[in-house]
């Protein structure tokens, strides 16, 4: 492969599976846009589905993590998301009291207890 | 499923319920006096919402993600302004990085985008108006997104529908600017941080999806599919198993919607 190619390599991977696969969606929706109710059953359904793939994915993350975040302890990783979100629920739902305490605990513990 | 399928969109004609004949209530609690500074008054309101600081940790995170992963820091920002979703950049950046089979990744994303959907279709009709080009309303489908679909339905109806598609363009783009401007940091961040603190930065992308999606979960059976997604995730993902997300997904959650039909099914009074 040229240069030239290996440099747009990625942006074709970026369009082919990410743009295209994502913005058909949006496309659909503006077609569709009449007659389909919010709570209609395909969508409850493809809510489920798409809530399902992003738990998978914060999953995949944290339990199995690559560079940086791999050397701090798997301990410290689940019980940072675990006060994080106990604090999301503790302040009122506040996303962003949950998310400063869930890195404030990743940092104490990862000073602590780094590999 | 009964969906209308129109013949042309520029024919189409408003909801019964908001006919656009009816003269604007005299409630619109903000008016602009043209479309620029509506547009102007929109990226004001994106960077005093609250997901300016949601979408400014998320991106800061992604981008030391992509850093993590190889992928350039244009490339990134390439990605915000085309598919602008932050799961499907997390599972597109994340799988590209790991090497998943293509196909994988592209129905991953797919599936991560069908709540997009949705959202297109309950908020175009609050942005329609009459004899609107379809031109017009290609940019604020593709800028529908998590963020930028709750401020608009929260805002928008306070306002007179001439403003509407200019000020929720205005949101957008300063949800975006913020968002393509994190991603520059974190990737570069992360290259010259301690070890802790890059680790930390990696941290916010799984933390902050965790939290909004369980404060975008108001149903039970959302609840039900976040923490199934959890389970199954980790499970499949431990057993190796291939196509792990797409099982994650579909198994996962059509498991959810199925146990809300049956919760639905026994509340119901017997016919």
């Amino acid at each position: 492969m040229s240069a030239a190619t290996n440099a747009l390599w990625p942006y074709l991977l970026l369009v082919l599976l990410g743009f295209l696969p994502n913005e058909i969606w949006r496309i659909v929706g503006l077609v569709l846009v009449r007659g389909l109710n919010e709570d209609s059953q395909v969508v409850l359904w493809s809510r489920a589905v798409a809530t399902a793939i992003l738990a998978g994915v914060v999953a995949k993350l944290i339990l199995f993590s690559t560079g940086s975040l791999a050397a701090i302890p798997l301990s410290v990783r689940v019980a940072a998301a675990a006060i994080g979100f106990l604090v999301f629920l503790v302040a009122r739902r506040s996303a962003f009291a949950g998310v400063a305490a869930g890195e404030a605990a990743l940092l104490i513990g990862g000073y602590f207890f780094a590999n | 499923m009964a969906v209308a399928v129109r013949p042309a969109l520029w024919d189409m004609k408003p909801p019964m319920s908001q006919p656009f004949s009816t003269p604007p209530p005299e409630s619109f609690v903000r008016t602009f006096p043209s479309a620029p500074s509506a547009f102007f008054h929109g990226i004001l309101g994106a960077l005093s919402s609250m997901f300016f600081l949601v979408i400014g940790g998320t991106y800061i995170g992604m981008g030391a993600l992509a850093h993590d992963f190889n992928l350039g820091a244009w490339w990134l920002a390439v990605s915000t302004v085309l598919v602008w979703a932050g799961p499907a950049q997390v599972i597109l950046i994340s799988a590209l990085g790991t090497g998943a089979a293509p196909i994988e990744v592209a129905v991953a994303v797919a599936m991560s985008g069908i709540r997009l959907f949705p959202m297109v279709v309950a908020l175009m009709p609050v942005l329609r108006r009459p004899n609107m080009r379809l031109r017009d309303m290609i940019l604020p489908t593709h800028f529908t997104s998590v963020s930028m679909w709750v401020e608009s339905m929260r805002l928008l109806p306070s306002m007179p529908r001439e403003s509407r598609v200019a000020f929720s363009n205005g949101l957008s783009v300063g949800f975006m600017g913020t968002a393509t401007i994190g991603g520059f940091i974190g990737y570069y961040l992360a290259g010259g941080l301690p070890p802790l603190f890059a680790a930390a930065l990696l941290f916010i992308t799984p933390l902050s999806f965790l939290i909004s999606t369980a404060r975008n979960a108001r149903m039970f059976m959302d609840k039900l599919a976040l923490v199934i997604g959890l389970v199954l995730g980790s499970l499949l993902t431990a057993m190796q198993v291939e196509l792990d997300l797409l099982w994650t997904g579909i198994g996962g959650g059509t498991l959810a919607y199925l146990i809300h039909r049956l919760r639905e099914a026994r509340a119901e009074p017997q016919v």
